[in-house]
């Protein structure tokens, strides 16, 4: 194959990144590791690592996932790359000062043990420079009122797969509004099964539809707080 | 002349072994049966399109039409289309719970949530459907990250055979799962079923 033959050190910058696009479509954690590396030694900064090659390679996975053109085992390969070159960029990440888009908590509501779609938002918001706390799976509202506490973020994000644990999310909301604190933070909610409609319905302020569109909006979200 | 079917019942094709067994019961022969894929459990969002038309293909040739799908995650996308259409569906999120019964499985899922629930289909079935319909025999290294918060198997079971109970446990080994099973027969479906006006 020739693609097996592709000698990642000799391609220009630009070819390497839009290799390490069709890789990481192609889940090759491998070669997204060794990309990663050539790119570092060539000098690049690790933000712009990330954003170029990794986060622009997600990006395409994500368009052809919502697109029916890529299904979840292709995209949980690709994230298995992803992941492995954000292994190495982290720590340099925290060294440089990348920029910070702002901060998140971020968890599975209660019953609900799902979160492979959580964490595909929670690695596209990091790689989008924001700051995630991922409180896990199974979450009562206490979890999440703690964590607000304790974490200050800018948005609280709630996931679930099933039917049955969806409007757990109300539950949370609910709280939020009986403790005064609702509009301290940006709510958001995805998940499977949800919609805009029933985002609206149970008080968030955005549907994160999947996880690119997730960070597009996060980052709307913090704009509009900005500016108001 | 054989009497023509008054009652259209409209199932998931992963429930159409089930009802056909029931439809050969006696007091059912004005009840017609068809299906949609069952491999629409997967893609959940593409349910109400499909069963509205398939609604709309037949409301004039009967004079009732039933519906054997729970909610199957369409977050009450079929409940829309059936208040629209004029049809009833079987109480139940879904079949796990509507084989189960709404206040057992309630309690099973309530003891462990990471319960993942077969049925005689997802059974016979396990491997195009779960198996590979997850990339896992291309891929068996993706196994934690759709199993890895399970904790346990129940073989929800209509009606076992030794052969099906023995591929239950062997697809709660796959999965690296504690098995149990629980009997649930099918009287609900029955009793759905049997509410067709005559």
């Amino acid at each position: 194959m020739e693609d097996e033959d592709i000698d990642l050190s000799t391609l220009s910058d630009q070819e390497l990144v839009e290799q390490m696009h069709d890789d990481l479509y192609d889940g090759l954690a491998d070669e997204i590791i060794e990309g990663t590396q050539i790119l570092l030694d060539r000098g690049w900064e690790p933000y712009k690592v990330l954003t170029e090659a990794l986060v622009e390679g997600m990006r395409i996975v994500g368009v052809d996932f919502r697109d029916g053109i890529l299904f979840v085992p292709e995209v949980l390969l690709s994230a298995g790359s992803m992941k492995a070159g954000m292994k190495i960029l982290k720590p340099l990440l925290a060294a440089t000062g990348a920029p910070k888009a702002g901060k998140m908590v971020i968890g599975t509501v209660k019953g609900d043990i799902h979160d492979i779609g959580k964490n595909l938002v929670v690695m596209m918001m990091e790689g989008a420079g924001f700051e995630v706390i991922d409180i896990g799976i199974n979450n009562p509202v206490e979890n999440y009122l703690e964590a607000l506490e304790e974490h200050k973020p800018d948005i609280i994000g709630m996931s679930a797969l099933l039917t049955t644990t969806m409007p757990y999310m109300k539950v949370v909301v609910d709280a939020m509004v009986e403790k005064g604190i609702r509009n301290d933070y940006i709510v958001m909610v995805g998940g499977a099964p949800l919609n805009e409609e029933f985002a609206d319905s149970v008080g968030a302020d955005a549907y994160g539809r999947d996880a690119a569109m997730t960070v597009e909006l996060a980052k709307q979200k913090i704009a509009e707080r900005a500016a108001a | 002349m054989s009497k023509v079917p008054s009652t259209l019942l409209i199932a998931c094709g992963a429930l159409a072994n089930e009802a056909t067994a029931i439809l050969k019961q006696e007091g059912l022969a004005h009840v017609e049966l068809t299906c949609l894929p069952a491999k629409l459990h997967n893609t959940p969002a593409l349910i109400p399109d499909l069963l509205r038309a398939k609604i709309r293909e037949n409301k004039d040739a009967f004079s009732e039409i039933l519906v054997l799908y729970g909610d199957c995650g369409t977050a009450g996308g079929i409940d829309h289309v059936l208040e629209e259409e004029g049809a009833r569906r079987i109480d139940g999120a879904h079949c796990y719970e509507f084989y189960s019964g709404a206040r057992q499985f309630a309690e099973m899922f309530d003891e462990h949530p990471g319960t993942f629930y077969l049925t005689d289909f997802l059974v016979r079935h396990f491997d195009r459907l779960v198996w590979q319909g997850l990339g896992l025999d291309r891929h068996p290294e993706l196994l934690p990250m759709y199993f890895g918060n399970y904790t346990r198997v129940i073989y929800l079971a209509q009606l076992p055979t030794p052969e099906l109970i023995s591929q239950a446990k062997d697809a709660a080994v796959r999965l690296g799962l504690n098995y149990e099973i629980l009997d649930t027969g099918l009287n609900r479906l029955e009793e759905f079923i049997s509410s067709a006006r005559t």
